[in-house]
């Protein structure tokens, strides 16, 4: 790792003690360490830099392959510009991204394009993000053309059946975008990130402009697609729900950081970060017998700007647990349990054994 | 929710009420109908529901299937006529606290409207406007009903900003719009439409621009300021989370119609409707961990201009294909008595017979939720 590829002293420390997690699979398929994206703020005539949107700072996680990682958070806390930057729309600011062990940080145009056959993106609206005056089969054949790839059997067969895969008519090939409502446009959208039969998919909010009954079929067309094709899926989203039931594993993030990072059933049952819990808790329950019994952590106030964020924890303005030391030392990201890695000075949930491990 | 057929036997459909109504809300037969280029848009077709101040009815349905329509409606907020673009052509009876609002005069239910009934929209920031400041725009709205001075109105409006939870009431009434977070703003425009203790208060969508911990807060808020008001709320999303946090009673439309109604937990644990079956199985759960696949309703909404005849749910239904006894498939259900007594009643409009409906819900979905 070069030496200027960490500007955060709050990156975890990847210690001989703490086994690295990996997959079955060995090798993580996407690999981040310390990626920061600051979008600058200018001001003047000269456009002189007087300060920055700390939107992504520091975080660092890995993707294995044929697992849905999900990333969740509140409007606001850097998870798209993190989706922006792995698939590398963004240049990142400083860090390192891997991808199947070639550092792809500050990749070119040119350099990025063999990439993208492997990274593909699946967009939150339907509607901005297909061409409305090209055709279904244009659309979805559009990454072969800018590859200069030519399937077996053709262009238009291949499309075809990429449409019949999604669910779609194939038959509907010449049919322009507003012929379809928003759960067949993101079906769409979806054939065209598999047109190239990629190994990564980064979705950034799939399903949350659909209705609810549209959203459960594209969960499980995501799942369908993800046991027929091996797909590897980085899930940005806000709604916990939906990220319960597509992750294997999950990142909660809160204004640019990583606070959690865990696998589904221990991020659920043993919350460790108070933001999680208090997210948790938050999210209104489809029970209407257990409202009474509910016990919910209302957070004060709003989410800080990330332009000036709170010294210390990000999170020590609105958590009830913070002390002064949240106040002056910011916590590192390091797994307290096997698989659990939190950022807190007082988490919940600890073992026992574990407690020798929490930072002073 | 108090229903109309006092005398009602289960299985009867529910038949048009006295003439002067004893609950306080009391829509009729709600018809809003839009002209347009491609032909009439039934946005609302034939939608009847009661509700009593001190309880809170949530109106659930996917996007298209009337729910904000009907709000407006209530409010008297569509422009009515026969033609021309956005005009809507009404029908129906709405009672509210004794006074029927369709035939009555225009001013009259502008006098009413803000008093008696107010509304909180889903988009504070395209709800208010933005040239002028909160506290002028609450004091306005107070102004409008009351005959105080502007002293008196300002600080009327500096004690509903503290009571939703402002910090710094005093300072922030003099703020615009933009200066204020999207939970606050969202608390502002609860305050403005609280200004005048309204008896009826509609709630559209109100958390669904917000993220889920602010969400908390104004679900929490609209909670407490029902039980220190007393009034009749209307509360509008598509989210059954929301639902059932807050309501008391539960109105289930699609594709313009009410297909289900009840008290919520009647709604939830026995629901009698397919439509209500499937976006019980649609809906991802936090509180379990359930890695199996979801149950959606297959195909997409109805078109409102060819709306199907009979059921509306018709060629979604999973169940269309039941055999029911004397009725044909253009026969359009009427919404039946499921069960009456204690809890409150509970209706649905489905042709399947009740048993056949309940086996289904025990045997088949139940189990897999």
């Amino acid at each position: 790792m070069p030496d200027n590829a960490v500007p955060d002293e709050t990156v975890p420390d990847q210690d001989v003690t703490i086994p690295r997690q990996q997959g079955p699979g060995g090798e993580p398929l996407l690999k981040v360490e310390g990626l920061v994206k600051h979008f600058p703020i200018t001001k003047g005539v000269l456009r002189r830099q007087v300060g920055a949107v700390q939107a992504v700072d520091g975080i660092s996680f890995d993707v294995r392959p044929g697992e849905t990682l999900g990333v969740v958070g509140e409007s606001g806390c850097g998870k798209s510009t993190m989706g922006r930057l792995i698939t590398r729309l963004l240049e990142p600011t400083g860090g390192r991204i891997e991808f199947e062990g070639k550092d792809i940080t500050h990749l070119g145009v040119a350099g990025m394009r063999p990439m993208r056959r492997d990274v593909q993106m699946i967009f939150q609206d339907p509607y901005s993000s297909l061409n409305p005056r090209h055709t279904v089969g244009s659309i979805v054949s559009a990454p072969f053309k800018l590859q200069g790839i030519t399937p077996e059997g053709g262009i238009k067969k291949e499309v075809q059946r990429l449409l019949g895969l999604v669910g779609l008519n194939p038959e509907h090939y010449n049919r322009y975008p507003h012929e379809f409502s928003g759960g067949q446009r993101q079906r769409i959208g979806i054939a065209r990130a598999l047109a190239l039969k990629p190994k990564l998919v980064v979705a950034d909010e799939p399903v949350s402009a659909l209705d609810v009954s549209i959203q459960a079929q594209v969960v499980n067309l995501l799942d369908d697609l993800q046991d027929e094709l091996g797909l590897t899926y980085v899930i940005i989203a806000h709604d916990l729900s939906v990220i319960r039931h597509v992750s294997d594993r999950i990142a909660v993030m809160y204004l640019g950081k990583i606070v959690e990072l865990a696998d589904r059933k221990a991020l659920y049952e043993t919350p460790m970060h108070p933001y999680t819990k208090a997210l948790m808790s938050a999210v209104p329950v489809p029970d209407p017998k257990r409202r009474a019994k509910r016990e919910r952590i209302l957070l004060k106030g709003d989410v800080p700007s990330p332009i000036s964020p709170p010294s210390g924890c990000r999170f020590h303005t609105r958590c009830w647990k913070a002390t002064d030391v949240c106040k002056q030392q910011e916590p590192p990201l390091i797994p307290l349990v096997t698989g659990h890695q939190v950022a807190c000075h007082h988490p919940e949930n600890i073992p026992e054994k574990a407690v020798t491990n929490v930072p002073a | 929710m108090t229903d109309l057929s006092k005398s009602g036997a289960v299985g009867e459909p529910v038949r048009a009420g006295a003439a002067t109504p004893s609950a306080f809300l009391d829509v009729r037969d709600l018809r809003i109908h839009f002209p347009t280029d491609d032909g009439l848009v039934k946005s609302v077709d034939g939608l009847s529901f009661q509700l009593e101040k001190g309880r809170t009815l949530g109106i659930v349905g996917e996007s298209g299937s009337g729910k904000s329509v009907t709000s407006l409606g209530i409010m008297g907020l569509h422009t009515v006529g026969q033609y021309g673009r956005g005009k809507a052509r009404i029908s129906g009876e709405i009672w509210l606290d004794g006074k029927e609002l369709m035939s009555a005069d225009p001013d009259e239910v502008r006098r009413l409207r803000g008093r008696e009934m107010a509304m909180i929209f889903q988009d504070p920031l395209s709800a208010m406007h933005p040239y002028f400041t909160i506290g002028a725009q609450i004091t306005e709205a107070y102004r409008v009903h009351h005959d105080v001075d502007k002293k008196a109105a300002r600080k009327r409006a500096i004690e509903l900003l503290d009571r939703v939870g402002i910090p710094q009431p005093d300072r922030r009434v003099d703020d615009y719009p933009h200066q204020f977070s999207g939970g606050m703003r969202q608390r502002a425009m609860i305050a403005m439409a609280l200004v005048n203790n309204p008896e009826l208060l509609i709630a559209d969508e109100p958390t669904t621009a917000l993220d889920v911990t602010v969400q908390a807060q104004i679900l929490d808020l609209i909670r407490d300021l029902q039980k220190e008001f007393g009034s009749a709320v209307i509360i509008i999303t598509h989210d059954l989370g929301v639902v059932a946090e807050l309501a008391d009673d539960i109105l289930v439309m699609y594709g313009g119609r009410c297909v289900e109604r009840g008290p919520a937990e009647k709604v939830f644990y026995e629901p009698q409707h397919p439509y209500t079956w499937g976006l019980l199985g649609s809906m991802p759960r936090i509180d379990r961990d359930q890695t199996e696949r979801l149950i959606p309703v297959k195909g997409s909404p109805p078109s409102l201009i060819n709306v199907p005849s009979g059921c509306a749910f018709n060629p979604r239904c999973p169940y269309a294909d039941v055999p029911k006894d004397g009725v044909t498939r253009t026969e359009r259900p009427e919404l039946r008595l499921v069960t009456g007594g204690e809890g409150g009643r509970h209706h649905s409009a489905c042709h399947m017979s009740q048993e056949e409906r309940t086996r289904i819900w025990t045997e088949e979905i139940a189990p897999k939720l």
